[in-house]
């Protein structure tokens, strides 16, 4: 591993904290931002389903 | 319109009756909430001396010793108008030196040394790089706290 | 239709508005980090690991920022009666806790090397632990009653009450005396934050609150569709089957 890599990844011996909370700050971010894309789409083709199924005009071209 | 103008009124007479409690409750346990005491608390014998308590305060300039053991360590805690000298065996946090915020927690013991089981650095808000620290001291424009490096 | 007349104009103008929130989001996040991690210098003091502040006060700012959205838009809502204003604060409080877990994780993870413990009954630490319990009895509420009027007059409310913490966390560092220091830029006197700092710090600052616009937006779209769902199933004469027709849903169930 070149120098200034590993002297970067070392963080000045704080390696164990600071990389772990941009982990856990991000990844929190991440998982929320996923698991509400899911939802968003899950819920997108269930209406259309639906709407399908009753034959109901759809109010189509909402955000996704 | 009016049972809006109602419920509006409802939700702020109820903020405001909440923001009164919530003041009154903080200002009776006001002693309960501060997380140290100052070493002048501790001169004016305001404090029972037979508790655990914490004590806050800067590490007084010149006043850290290593004890012959090369564990125990000895200082002063001061804010400028009292110290109190505190003895500690232990391992120290990273921002622990002279001059710098410290809470102790421990006790008063017979000789009216402080006790400590464990040590507390406090900082202040101030975030610089090092050689701007640096140039401020070399200027004599330093207010901050602490010694640096 | 009236009901759903706000709701549609809602998606125009969320779908106008997502591309730009993302596009804020993607280039104050990564221009955030580059600068926190690799531009900006070690503290005179802390040394590189003053680099936790990058994520801890965006994460801790936004713990409180969001309380107060969805406190201004659980009122809205109790007030006015608006079926947006109600989902807005429903959407935004999972984002609001995981905010305020961020916040409480990251300043254990400084805490520990600098202050020498990982937590302190401190009157910041506490006032901000008992804000992220505030955000999950909110989420709880929402999820134990099952009429979205009552839940959210109920949620409202106790959103409302807890917003007598937000002032007691911003100022327990001047009212008492704390282990956690005062604040370094949200001061009458100014930051206190050398410029080299302070930028990537504001960076990640916007970052974290175009990714929050984004991600609120997502949400109550998906929420508003839950809705459109369960009104199509009411009209469809569901609701006289005594399971009420969609308690079978996992999706639903499954929505936070």
């Amino acid at each position: 591993m070149p120098e200034g890599l590993r002297e970067f990844l070392a963080m000045g011996g704080y390696w164990p904290y600071v990389w772990p909370s941009f982990a856990i700050a991000l990844g929190i971010m991440l998982w929320l931002l996923l698991a509400s894309l899911g939802e968003a789409r899950r819920s997108q083709r269930l209406l259309a389903e639906l709407r399908a199924l009753r034959s109901e005009p759809g109010e189509g071209g909402d955000a996704t | 319109m009016r049972p809006k103008r109602r419920r509006l009124w409802a939700v702020v007479a109820g903020l405001g009756a909440l923001g009164a409690a919530a003041a009154l409750v903080l200002a009776a346990f006001e002693d309960n909430i501060v997380f140290f005491r100052s070493p002048s608390e501790v001169a004016s014998n305001s404090l029972p001396t037979e508790r655990r308590f914490r004590l806050g305060g800067l590490v007084e300039t010149g006043s850290l010793r290593k004890a012959g053991d090369g564990v125990t360590v000895t200082f002063r805690v001061t804010d400028l108008a009292h110290a109190v000298p505190v003895s500690y065996r232990g391992l120290l946090p990273d921002l622990f030196r002279e001059g710098q915020g410290v809470v102790a927690e421990g006790q008063l013991d017979a000789n009216g040394i402080f006790q400590a089981s464990q040590i507390l650095a406090k900082h202040d808000e101030t975030y610089m790089p090092r050689e701007v620290a640096e140039a401020l001291r070399k200027g004599g424009h330093w207010k901050g706290e602490g010694e640096g490096q | 239709m009236h009901r759903f007349a706000n709701p549609a104009r809602f998606a125009r103008l969320s779908a106008r508005a997502l591309p730009w929130a993302w596009a804020v989001a993607g280039l104050a996040l990564g221009s955030g980090l580059v600068g926190g991690l690799l531009l900006a210098p070690a503290d005179y003091q802390q040394g590189d690991s003053v680099r936790i502040m990058f994520v801890h006060v965006p994460s801790a700012w936004m713990a409180m920022f969001v309380y107060a959205f969805m406190a201004a838009a659980s009122a809205v809502g109790l007030i006015w009666r608006h079926a947006l204003a109600d989902i807005a604060a429903k959407a935004a409080a999972p984002l609001g806790a995981g905010f305020t877990f961020a916040a409480l994780a990251t300043g254990s993870l400084w805490g520990q090397p600098m202050w020498g413990t990982w937590w302190v009954w401190d009157a910041r630490l506490t006032s901000v632990l008992v804000l992220f319990f505030l955000y999950l009895g909110y989420i709880a509420l929402w999820q134990a009653i099952e009429d979205p009027g009552k839940a959210a007059r109920a949620a409202a409310i106790l959103a409302l009450v807890g917003v007598v913490n937000l002032p007691i966390i911003k100022f327990s560092v001047d009212w008492w005396n704390t282990l956690h220091q005062p604040a370094s830029v949200l001061r009458l006197a100014g930051p206190t934050i050398h410029s080299s700092m302070l930028w990537p710090l504001l960076l990640m600052a916007v970052g974290f609150k175009a990714y929050f616009v984004a991600v609120l937006l997502l949400r109550m779209h998906a929420e508003l569709n839950w809705r459109r769902i369960r009104a199509l199933r009411l009209t469809a004469g569901e609701s006289t089957d005594s399971s009420h027709g969609f308690a079978t849903l996992p999706a639903e169930r499954a929505s936070l």
